[in-house]
């Protein structure tokens, strides 16, 4: 292999032009990006830089000595795998003998009324963070849509510089994914923290004439906002790869490898891989978090230097962490596919908590509050996920445990 | 190779959980070796030390060549 191209110039395809340096490729080496900007880490965008903490230096990856041929600002809009070439916006056409497809998401936006009026913003990229960032600088009201993990992070953020903050969100609890245990928990803590808190509350509109002006809710209140930040999740940028004929539900379909369904010279990594984990029983999953993109974005690397038959799987547990105020949540395993949430450790003030969550009878995921210490233990078990009986015993029987829970069998 | 952990490590845990054969974790969740000398990595755990440094959400890790 001479030639090695990685479509997508954040952090998963940083991480595999690193790693298949180092693994020894002296080829050439092509990274083709979206954006003008070179990797930064993504993080802190909702956190420390929004909070003006950190500087724009501060989020770049370090990424020198690579022996790299940038392509920044260009994006790539189709693969013609016939004749092994990317073609970029610009109507250049890269040649690869094997590619690594490191696209990312980018944010669902409004889907309704208002979503173009001056005043709304996302929050995914390094420009979308400074301009929230600018837009905080006139002390606004602040109204959130959506309680998901960016959501929330933006919430604590403007929260921290006393600025008046609603936040929205049709589920009950925020942060579905964890579970509604731990979802209340921080619902609790937000509102401590003085967030005005609408949960199972659906929004009609974005109202305003030319600038934002208030969140219409489905019962007709109109909650004034001069800033409105949609946090809806994400969508993984596939679409580029419609015509190439690889398999793109729920993205880009992958084996345990990372290597594209049908294209041994074709690796994916980060957040539109969709991938068969041990956890998820063999079925594909997608997920968008960034160890996640960073770990498969290494394999991707060096698989991609090996022959199919030598490539190693990604099969560890998957990792995701968000700070909130003086709150660490991490996560370990796929919590979202629990059936049910149980709270296995915990402090007697509360303040530290670890809860199982469990899918046909067996640990498939780890919730840690303020718990950081306590998820080694826990990597090990979901390795060879126990059932639910057993893990209790095991958590019973170790010293290091933070303590039973109150009312605990 | 040597490894070793700035201060801006903040407890992620990832490097511990991936190789517990290199690190391990204070009482607060913080690698041991936070901000302190540098460890000695033996040759069969050098991939393994280069994915760790990879997948430190601080940057925190840094590998020295000796």
């Amino acid at each position: 292999m001479q030639r090695l191209v990685v479509v997508g110039a954040s952090l998963a395809g940083l991480r595999a032009a690193q790693a298949a340096r180092k693994a020894g490729f002296e080829g050439d080496l092509v990274m083709i990006g979206a954006e003008r900007h070179q990797p930064y880490t993504r993080p802190p965008l909702s956190k420390e830089l929004l909070a003006g903490e950190h500087t724009v230096d501060r989020v770049q990856l370090p990424c020198d000595e690579l022996g790299v041929e940038w392509r920044l600002g260009v994006p790539a809009v189709s693969l013609d795998r016939a004749r092994r070439r990317v073609v970029l916006s610009d109507g250049d056409e890269v040649q690869y003998d094997r590619l690594i497809l490191a696209t990312g998401s980018r944010p669902r936006r409004w889907p309704g009324a208002g979503a173009e009026l001056d005043g709304v913003h996302v929050l995914r990229n390094l420009d979308d963070a400074l301009a929230l960032r600018k837009a905080f600088d006139r002390r606004p009201r602040v109204v959130i849509v959506g309680a998901g993990f960016i959501g929330c992070e933006v919430a604590q953020t403007a929260r921290k510089e006393d600025l008046e903050v609603t936040l929205i969100d049709i589920a009950a609890t925020p942060m579905l994914p964890l579970g509604v245990e731990t979802g209340e928990w921080c619902a609790q803590l937000h509102r401590d923290r003085g967030v005005d808190l609408r949960l199972g509350t659906g929004v009609a509109g974005l109202v305003g004439d030319g600038r934002v002006e208030a969140v219409e809710l489905a019962d007709g209140q109109h909650i004034p906002a001069d800033v409105v930040v949609v946090g809806l999740g994400a969508l993984p940028n596939v679409e580029w790869l419609a015509g190439s004929g690889l398999e793109l539900e729920p993205g880009l379909a992958c084996d345990a490898t990372l290597t594209a369904t049908g294209d041994p010279d074709i690796l994916g990594a980060g957040d539109i891989v969709a991938w068969p984990h041990p956890l998820a029983d063999g079925e594909p999953i997608r997920i968008e978090h960034w160890t996640v993109a960073a770990e498969q974005g290494q394999l991707a690397g060096r698989n991609a230097l090996l022959e199919p038959g030598e490539r190693k799987p990604y099969v560890t547990p998957p990792y995701f962490w968000t700070d909130q105020y003086d709150v660490k949540i991490q996560s370990l395993g796929l919590p979202g596919r629990a059936e049910e949430v149980e709270l296995l450790e915990c402090t007697p003030d509360r303040s530290r908590l670890v809860y199982g969550g469990e899918r046909d009878g067996r640990l498939v995921g780890i919730i840690a509050i303020n718990a950081a210490r306590r998820l080694g233990s826990y990597r090990m078990a979901l390795e060879d996920p126990p059932v639910f009986d057993e893990l209790r015993a095991r958590v019973a029987a170790d010293p290091a445990a933070l303590g039973a829970p109150v009312g605990a069998a | 190779m040597k490894l070793c952990v700035s201060e801006a490590c903040q407890g992620h845990g990832r490097c511990y959980t991936l190789a517990p054969q290199l690190l391990s974790s204070d009482d607060e969740g913080f690698v041991t070796i936070r901000g302190g000398d540098p460890i000695d990595v033996p040759d069969d755990l050098r991939e393994l030390a280069e994915e760790v440094e990879g997948t430190c959400p601080e940057n925190a890790i840094s590998l020295i060549e000796s």
